[in-house]
Parts: C-alpha cells; sequence; structure tokens
C-alpha cells in the first residue's frame, strides 16, 4: 500500500511537469505577448465550420505567400456561440489579437470601448454592399466579405393547393395576404402549424429576425436621432401593432410560439408550410426540394418588406502592434476572388457586384441573385449604437414576452424602461 | 433470513423490477442519444416520436462519426481533457487529503476556524467568480523553463495549468475525507508515534491506506467538473491545441446544424466518463472489502 | 461556527483544551511545536490555492458591486455606494428568480434525496449485475449537463418522445402539454430533467455512508428476525445520519445555483418562470456587460446561502 501510495505521487509529479510542459509548448501564440512584429493573429468566429475556415486560410495562405506581405497572419478559430464570450474575456484581460471577427451590430459597442481602430484601408469600399461596411461617428470600423439576409420559404406545390400566390419581389405579401395565405394554408390540413418563424431560437437571432418585422409596421428599436431614448418608439402604437400582431400568429395556430430546435429540418420534414428564415438555409431546402422550393421576400407589414443589415465582418483592434500589416491583410482580402471564395464557401450574399459576378448561383440569373436582390432593396441596420448589445438582450427578452402571453405594452415599456436607464448611467454612449 | 422463501423470491423479483425500472429511466436519454448518433438529420427528426427514435433501425451508418473528425480536432480535445482531469484528479486527492488529515488528525491550532472558512468556500458559484478570476489569473507569473534559464512572464492565460491549477484545491474533498478519516480510529496514529513515525509517514502509511473509498468518492467528483468544464475554458483558453472536449460541442452549432453529429461527438466524449467510472467504481468496493473499515 | 454549510462533527475533548500549560514536560513542548509545523504545512497547499482561486477573486468581484464597473466600457469605474443593491431589490424579475429557486430547491431536495437513497439501496447489496445497474444509474451524471439539457429540449417538444411515451403508457388518456413553453409546466419540466440527471451523484454519496455501516449490526438484526422494514429504521437509517446532512446540503447548494438547464433550454422564459439568481447574474454580467450589478446580484446570493446554510446546520445539528 505504501510503496503504491509513493507510486501514484511519482506519477503524479511526472504528470504534473508533463502537462505544464506540454503547456509550455502550446502556449498560446493567441496572445499578444508572443506576437513578434513579423507575425500579427487574427481571430474567426467559424471553428467547426470546416468549408468556412477553409476559405479564410485559404485567403490567408495566399496572402502570406505573396512577396508583399507586410507580416505573416496566423488565423486562430473559435466556435461561433460562444465567440463574444470568448473576445470579451480576453479584452478584459488585455490580450486581444490584431485582426477580430465582429457580428456587425456590435461594432459601434467595441469602438467605443476602444477596442478598435478606425480602418484604413486601400481598397475603395464605395460600391459593397451598405450592410458590410460598418461605420460609426463617421468613420469606418470594420468592413465584411459578405451579409446575410432574411426570406420565406415554401414548396410550391403547398402554395398551389392552398390557391395562394407566391410573394416576389415586385409583388411582396401584404398584412392582408399573408393572413389569407396561412388561413388557406391551414386549411389544407397539413401541418399543425403552417407558419415556422423560428420562434424557438435565442440570442441574436430575436432581434436580427423580428426587429425588420417591427420595422415594417413603422416602429424601431431605439429613437435614432441621437439614440438616447426607445421611449414612444419601441413601445409606441406601431410597435404595440407590431407585437399584438407577432401574437396574433400564435392564438390563431397559425405558428407554434416556440418552434423546434431546428426550424430548417421541420420543414424539410414536412413539419411546416412557410419557413421564415435567412438566406443560409436555401441552399440545404434546394438541395432536398428542387424545383419545388420557392423564396419569397418577406411580408410588407406596412412600410415595405424589411430585413436586417450587417453579418460577420472583419476590424482591427488599437492595441495591435502591427496595424500596417493588418490594414494591408484586410485590403488584401477585399479582392473579388478572395470574397467571392469565402461567400461561396459560407453560402452568403458576397458583397460585391464583382465577387458575385464570379459565382454562378449570385451571378444574374442564378438562383440565389434574390437574396443579393433582397439585401439591396430591404435591408436596415441594426441600430448603430454602442447600447447595441444591451437593446439586443432587452428586445430579445420582450419578444419571448410577447409570444409567452404577456400584456404587449406591458413588455414593451419594461424594455423601454431598462434601455433608457442603460443609457443614461453610460452617459449616453457619448465619447 | 425468517422470512419464508417464496416470500423472498417474490420480494427479490419486486426488488430487480424496481432496479429494471429506475434502469430504463436512467438510461432511455443516453440510449436515444446512441442510436441517433448513427443516423442521418431527417431520419433523427421524423423517428423524434415513435419508439423508433431508441432504435437503430433505417439507414444505420458511422458517417456521423466520420464527420465529426473533420470538422473537430477530436483526438486532440480529448487528449488535453484526459490529461487535465488526470491531473487535476491525482494532485487533487493528494492536496485535499493531506489538508484534510491535518484538520482532522492532528492537534493544529486554530483548525476549526480554517475547516470553516475552507467549507463557506463551498457556497461561491464558479460563475460569479469567472470573470473576476481571468483578470486575476492574467496577473499571476508564469514560469517558462527555455534551456537552462527560467524565464518569467505575466499571465496564464492560454495554458494548461489555467485549466488545473485553480481546481485542484477544492473543500468538498477536504470535507469527504475529512469525514472518513474521523471514522479512522485514532489509536493507529498513536501506535504509529510510539513506533517514532513521523506525521507524514502517518499519513502516507496508515491513514491513506485505509481511506480507499474516500479516494474513489473524491476521484470521481474530482473527475467530473474537469472534464465538463465548459465556461472557463471557453474564457481563458484561446489556442486550439490546448482546448478540452466540452468546447468541441460549440464546433457543432452552426447555421445548419449537423444534430446526428453532435449526438456522436456527445457520444464520444461521455464514453471515456463510464469506462472510467467502472474502473473506479470496482476499486470503490475492492477497498471497502479489503480495508475492512467500519462506521 | 454554525456559519459552515456542511456539518462538521463534534470535536473530541482534546481539541478545545488548552494549549499545553508552560509546566509540561520540555519533550511534549517540542512534540508540540513540531505537530504545528507539520500541521500547518499539510494545511497550506489546499490553503493557499483556495485563497488564491476562490477567496480572492470572490472579494474582487463583492468589490465591484458598489462600482459602476462594466464589462466594456471607456468611462472609469467609480464608486457607488448600494446603488446596485436599490436597483436589484426593486426589480420584479429579481424576487420572480428567488420565487422561482425557492419553488425549484423545495421539490428538488426531498424528492432528488429520496430517489437517490432508493437507488443506493436497490444497488447496496451484492447480486449478479450489480455493477451493471450501478453503471446505469450513475450515467445521466456522467453526461455533460449541455449534453443533457439538448438531449431533453428535444424530448420536451410538444409532439416529442415525453408525450409520446405519456400518451402510449396512459392509452391515450394523457395529452402531454408543451412543457418547456407553458409558464405553468417549464419549472416542473426542468426540476425533473434535474433531478434525472443528479440524483446518481447523490446515490453515489449515499452509497458511501451505507458501505461504511458495518455488515455485522445487519446480520445481528437479522438473527433478531428484523423485517426489511425495521433493519432500515434501526440500523440503516441512524447510520445514515452524516450523510444524510451532507446530501442536504449539497443538494441545497446545488438547488440553488440553478443555471445550465436554465441556460440551454429556456432562458429564463416563459415569462420569468424559470430564471434563476444565477441565470440573472451572468445574463447581466456577460450579455449585458453590467459587471458591477452582476457582482451585485453574486454577493446577495451569497449572503443567503450563507443564512440557509446556517438554518440548516442548526435544525440538523447535533443533539448531544
Amino acid at each position: 500500500m505504501n510503496k503504491r501510495f509513493t507510486r501514484i505521487l511519482a506519477t503524479s509529479i511526472t504528470a504534473a511537469a508533463l502537462v505544464s510542459s506540454l503547456g509550455a509548448c502550446g502556449k498560446g501564440s493567441a496572445s499578444a505577448t508572443s506576437e513578434g512584429s513579423n507575425e500579427i493573429t487574427m481571430w474567426t468566429h467559424n471553428a467547426g465550420n470546416v468549408e468556412e475556415l477553409a476559405a479564410i486560410q485559404g485567403v490567408v495562405d495566399a496572402y502570406n505567400q505573396s512577396s508583399d506581405a507586410k507580416a505573416k497572419i496566423k488565423v486562430q478559430a473559435f466556435p461561433q456561440d460562444s465567440y463574444n464570450d470568448s473576445v470579451v474575456s480576453a479584452a478584459a484581460a488585455g490580450k486581444l489579437p490584431c485582426i477580430v471577427d465582429i457580428d456587425g451590430p456590435n461594432v459601434p459597442n467595441w469602438a467605443w470601448a476602444k477596442y478598435l481602430t478606425p480602418l484604413k484601408l486601400s481598397t475603395d469600399l464605395s460600391a459593397n454592399l451598405p450592410s458590410t461596411v460598418a461605420k460609426w461617428e463617421g468613420e469606418t470600423y470594420a468592413v465584411g466579405h459578405y451579409d446575410v439576409a432574411l426570406a420565406m420559404l415554401a414548396r410550391a406545390s403547398d402554395l398551389k393547393a392552398a390557391g395562394v400566390r407566391a410573394a416576389t419581389i415586385e409583388q411582396p405579401w401584404t398584412e392582408d395576404e399573408f393572413q389569407d395565405a396561412l388561413t388557406k394554408l391551414k386549411a389544407l390540413g397539413k401541418w399543425e402549424y403552417p407558419l415556422d418563424m423560428g420562434t424557438a431560437g435565442s440570442g441574436e437571432w430575436l432581434p436580427y429576425g423580428y426587429s425588420p418585422l417591427l420595422q415594417s409596421f413603422g416602429a424601431d428599436l431605439i429613437n435614432r436621432d441621437g439614440f438616447q431614448t426607445a421611449d414612444g418608439v419601441l413601445n409606441g402604437d406601431k410597435a404595440v401593432e407590431w407585437a399584438k400582431w407577432f401574437r396574433g400568429l400564435a392564438d390563431q395556430g397559425f405558428m407554434a410560439t416556440k418552434s423546434g430546435k431546428d426550424s430548417t429540418q421541420d420543414f424539410l420534414n414536412n413539419k411546416s408550410g412557410v419557413l421564415y428564415t435567412g438566406s443560409w438555409a436555401a441552399d440545404k431546402a434546394r438541395a432536398s426540394l428542387g424545383e419545388d422550393l420557392v423564396v419569397m421576400p418577406t411580408v410588407d407589414l406596412g412600410n415595405g418588406p424589411k430585413i436586417g443589415g450587417a453579418s460577420w465582418q472583419w476590424g482591427v483592434t488599437e492595441g495591435c502592434a502591427n496595424t500596417d500589416a493588418a490594414m494591408d491583410y484586410l485590403s488584401y482580402s477585399l479582392k473579388p476572388e478572395n470574397m467571392a471564395a469565402v461567400a461561396k464557401a459560407t453560402g452568403t450574399i458576397p458583397a460585391t457586384e464583382e465577387a458575385a459576378a464570379l459565382i454562378p448561383e449570385f451571378a444574374e440569373g442564378g438562383a440565389n441573385r434574390i437574396f443579393m436582390d433582397f439585401s439591396r432593396k430591404y435591408a436596415v441596420m441594426r441600430p448603430e449604437t454602442p447600447a447595441y448589445p444591451f437593446i439586443a438582450t432587452e428586445y430579445g427578452k420582450a419578444v419571448q414576452d410577447v409570444l409567452a402571453g404577456a400584456d404587449p405594452q406591458g413588455a414593451l415599456d419594461k424594455a423601454v424602461k431598462a434601455i433608457d436607464a442603460n443609457i443614461k448611467s453610460n452617459g449616453g454612449y457619448k465619447n | 433470513m425468517k422470512n419464508s422463501p417464496r416470500l423472498s423470491t417474490l420480494n427479490n423479483a419486486g426488488t430487480m423490477l424496481l432496479r429494471i425500472l429506475f434502469a430504463a429511466v436512467a438510461a432511455f436519454p443516453i440510449v436515444f442519444m446512441l442510436v441517433s448518433s448513427l443516423k442521418p438529420d431527417t431520419q433523427i427528426f421524423g423517428d423524434m416520436s415513435s419508439a423508433a427514435a431508441f432504435l437503430p433501425v433505417g439507414n444505420i451508418s458511422f458517417d456521423n462519426y466520420a464527420a465529426v473528425f473533420d470538422r473537430v480536432p477530436a483526438a486532440r480535445f480529448l487528449i488535453n481533457s484526459i490529461g487535465i482531469s488526470a491531473v487535476t484528479v491525482v494532485l487533487g486527492i493528494f492536496i485535499n487529503s493531506l489538508c484534510a488529515f491535518a484538520l482532522s488528525r492532528m492537534e493544529v491550532r486554530g483548525k476549526r476556524v480554517v475547516f470553516t472558512v475552507i467549507l463557506a468556500t463551498l457556497i461561491v458559484p464558479f460563475q460569479t467568480l469567472a470573470l473576476p478570476l481571468v483578470w486575476w489569473v492574467n496577473q499571476l507569473p508564469y514560469f517558462e523553463l527555455s534551456g537552462f534559464s527560467l524565464e518569467i512572464s505575466k499571465g496564464w492565460l492560454d495554458t494548461y495549468q489555467v485549466q488545473i491549477i485553480p481546481f485542484i484545491a477544492n473543500a468538498f474533498s477536504i470535507y469527504l475525507y475529512h469525514q472518513y478519516f474521523e471514522s479512522i480510529p485514532k489509536e493507529l496514529d498513536e501506535a504509529a508515534r510510539i513506533d517514532g513515525a513521523g506525521w507524514f509517514k502517518i499519513y502516507r502509511q496508515v491513514v491513506m491506506p485505509l481511506a480507499g473509498p474516500a479516494t474513489a468518492t473524491v476521484a470521481i467528483l474530482t473527475f467530473l467538473p474537469a472534464w465538463n468544464s465548459y465556461l472557463w475554458p471557453l474564457m481563458v483558453v484561446q489556442s486550439e491545441e490546448l482546448r478540452p472536449v466540452m468546447i468541441g460541442i460549440q464546433y457543432f452549432f452552426q447555421l445548419n446544424v449537423s444534430w446526428g453529429e453532435v449526438m456522436a461527438y456527445a457520444s464520444l466524449i461521455t464514453v471515456p466518463v463510464v469506462v472510467l467510472f467502472i474502473a473506479f467504481q470496482k476499486s470503490f468496493i475492492n477497498s471497502i472489502a479489503s480495508s475492512g473499515v467500519k462506521g | 461556527m454554525t456559519t459552515s454549510p456542511l456539518p462538521t462533527r463534534p470535536r473530541p475533548a482534546v481539541a478545545t483544551a488548552p494549549a499545553p500549560l508552560p509546566s509540561a514536560p520540555r519533550h511534549r513542548r517540542a512534540g508540540f511545536l513540531r505537530e504545528q509545523i507539520s500541521g500547518w504545512g499539510m494545511i497550506a497547499p489546499a490553503a493557499v490555492l483556495l485563497l488564491l482561486f476562490v477567496f480572492l477573486p470572490a472579494i474582487l468581484g463583492f468589490g465591484l458591486a458598489f462600482t459602476n464597473a462594466r464589462l466594456i466600457s471607456p468611462r472609469p469605474v467609480e464608486f457607488v455606494g448600494t446603488d446596485n443593491f436599490a436597483r436589484l431589490f426593486a426589480d420584479p424579475t429579481f424576487w420572480r428568480a428567488l420565487l422561482n429557486v425557492t419553488y425549484f430547491a423545495v421539490v428538488v431536495v426531498p424528492v432528488q434525496s429520496a430517489l437517490a437513497l432508493a437507488m443506493a439501496l436497490l444497488i447496496n447489496k451484492k447480486f449478479r449485475g450489480v455493477n451493471f445497474f450501478r453503471t446505469v444509474y450513475f450515467l445521466p451524471v456522467v453526461t455533460s449537463m449541455v449534453v443533457v439539457s439538448l438531449l431533453w429540449l428535444f424530448m420536451y417538444r410538444k409532439d416529442g418522445l415525453i408525450n409520446e411515451l405519456l400518451s402510449t403508457f396512459s392509452f391515450g388518456l394523457i395529452q402531454g402539454a408543451d412543457w418547456l413553453n407553458d409558464p405553468a409546466t417549464a419549472m416542473p419540466a426542468i426540476i425533473a430533467l434535474s433531478i434525472w440527471q443528479a440524483a446518481g451523484f447523490h446515490m453515489i454519496i449515499w452509497l458511501a455512508g451505507l458501505q461504511s455501516i458495518s455488515g455485522e449490526l445487519y446480520e445481528a438484526a437479522q438473527l433478531d428476525g428484523a423485517s426489511p422494514w425495521h433493519q432500515f429504521r434501526y440500523v440503516t437509517w441512524p447510520g445514515l445520519k452524516h450523510t444524510r446532512s451532507l446530501v442536504l446540503v449539497t443538494i441545497t447548494i446545488q438547488a440553488l445555483g440553478l443555471f445550465d438547464q436554465v441556460s440551454v433550454m429556456t432562458q429564463g422564459g416563459p415569462l420569468d418562470s424559470t430564471t434563476t439568481i444565477i441565470y440573472e447574474a451572468v445574463r447581466s454580467g456577460f450579455k449585458q456587460q453590467e459587471t458591477s450589478y452582476a457582482s451585485a446580484i453574486s454577493l446577495v446570493f451569497f449572503v443567503l446561502v450563507l443564512l440557509i446554510s446556517a438554518v440548516q446546520r442548526y435544525l440538523t445539528r447535533e443533539k448531544d
């Protein structure tokens, strides 16, 4: 027993030594301290997304091998769901890398916190989709290779059976038409709920997916004049009208107040007739349904269809030791062929026409071209204020409460109160 | 003993039925996970509302497992987690039992206060400590041996030790050992002291060999949180080559989730723990049998 | 000393005896000093680690509760006194969270301890297949809570497995609810899942307690012709005295700290019916970046658990 114990102890000490030496070898090249002037680190949100990561890595490799590369770029990938938490922890510890991936609407918050430095690129961004260029207080802080677009998917056969016209970009469904379509689809008796709005979603999906509906009613998340209050905008008559309409979809049995965990799968398994989702679901749906798939714009609830603008973008951090090289790499990555490679791998909308021309699906007449039109025509940016992350959580909670049966006015008033208090306690988020 | 054989047979059958019932309840979600890991997504959702969810029927293959290794450096993550958990467990057993030994069997002044203060740490949930702790570990010095010179740099972020050292000392383990040590007769120590044994020798040769069941329990209870740790590595580990298995779960939540792969990965990271449990529970029972410790 | 959360055994009389008098023999004093040095040397590693990685960050966090610190902000941190607490106590969501956690604990603590004990009793004796059952009972514990929550999310769907099973076994009489989406059933659903997941953990603790009861006691009881119930009542139950308090306290602390399930499955909804104190702390601290407010919640939580532990310690105190 004695010998055995000594042996265990000895083994453990050896193991500890081994692991700490492993740790020494593996000690993060991601941390700022080990960044030489000739290597800079870039964080991305796409660990696990094999195609997207490979595309980004491809661009980086090409840059690193080019003769006029100003530094070697090293990619460090994080899983998307927890990416923000990782970045924020690193920022709190002062260990951000040179180049970061950011979800577009968070850019003003990070710029305000001085995590980001204004971009000085050699590329002309005027031809890019406006929603792929993140500006705050007159400066450009981030730029994206792509955007995504909200849309509605359905089967042509179902619409035909119900006697419903497919919505088009020239003639989207109006609120009444939408009501009528859902009534007819429900009457087919094929599904418990004809519509799936992805109501089981959480996090950023809630403001991304549902604030455009609010905006189509004529309301908004915040008064964009100075971004100081949400009062009268997020809890005004039009906002309440939106909330009642949204809740009404559930009350009438058109949609579940909490959809399945994977709406796309449910749609493809014929558990819903109309799916409200993003352009990312289109390729999968087309592969499964083929010609039967219809891609429709979102509903015009009074002020034309609206969709959220801005997806993942790139920025350069304030503490970067080699800003020059970081800017140089970003300019390089914005070449049409690079943007096309990334957009192709992700099934997203390329940021420029030149890039789109390189992808058959997005070139004129391509199957996904319609998403580019949606983006150009309907995109509304989420409010460009440092208060956005807070607004997003409060609005998301209001959406969930309304769906669960809360009084619409009460739920929205509560969100407004919290948002206004937060803005005030941050000194209006002024510099 | 006095029960009639028939009654006791009936009794035994009833007990066995109860055991099987509990086992069925405990196992059914896991069976669902294992079975789903062999199916394509469409079928997982299609089978959801029938008994087929528990049966490996339909389009069965190991495709999901193959896909898992394409998406996640699963082997690397497994090795990391095994190493991190093993070291945490071994050092935890040593340091916590040592502390409990002094608190239980030695007349150290002030030990009651120390014990109470140690137990108070049980109340602090880790989630509330996480943020200040990130800042704090980044202030700690880091020693690195390069060649023959010792280099000191600041900050533990992005290392193995930041995933191990904060979790070695554990009030619950100290408590379990303490309670167990109290049940071992103190006369044993005195006999050893008369033979001239020092305190560490008593700890090593007298008490620890008798504490097998406590060690097995502590090992299992230390291993689990180390293996399942998720929030912490998310915050402090940036390099992919240092990440533990739980972070890997996040790799699957892309815009289009492949649930079959999620299930395959979840199965993959659950199996080692089950194997470990089986190994430990054997020694857990053996040590009780051999040590003859009485309550 | 009643504030320590776990039950401790009464000290033997020596422990409280004063230090040896100066008149004690020389060699005894030397031994005393040596015992102090070795003793503290053995306590030190664990104590230092706990100090560094629990106490310091906790104090740091509690300090933040009295400031306006934010996770992301260019603004300087200011001392704001008890502002965060005033805001917290005026927040209906906080009180709702407190109520939810109480509800959760009041159901989970007795039910889970009882089920865990039942499981431990079922597999305490040696029989063919005991290892199999032990392993199966422990399976839910070794599965990560994140994975478990995802699995149950599927099963709790309106057309999911749980309702399908309910309907089959009741011959169509019971039509299951939309469990996680109804304010009335969401918390019970989370309770069921939590008990399912954690009962195996406490089974292990019960089992350790059962194993420490001498087999001779059972043999003696059997010779006296005691029925299984009497054996349980007069041998097992008293023998589990310390284990009982241990299980009670650990389940309580675990119940009050409810977080993972809620975070994955309901995000506190519907209508705040499943939100908890820790969930609110994490939501404020991470998602809403209000570090100081989250710290205030943590501090209140800490005091609360301390109070409850003290009450439990008082109620289960040694009566001798």
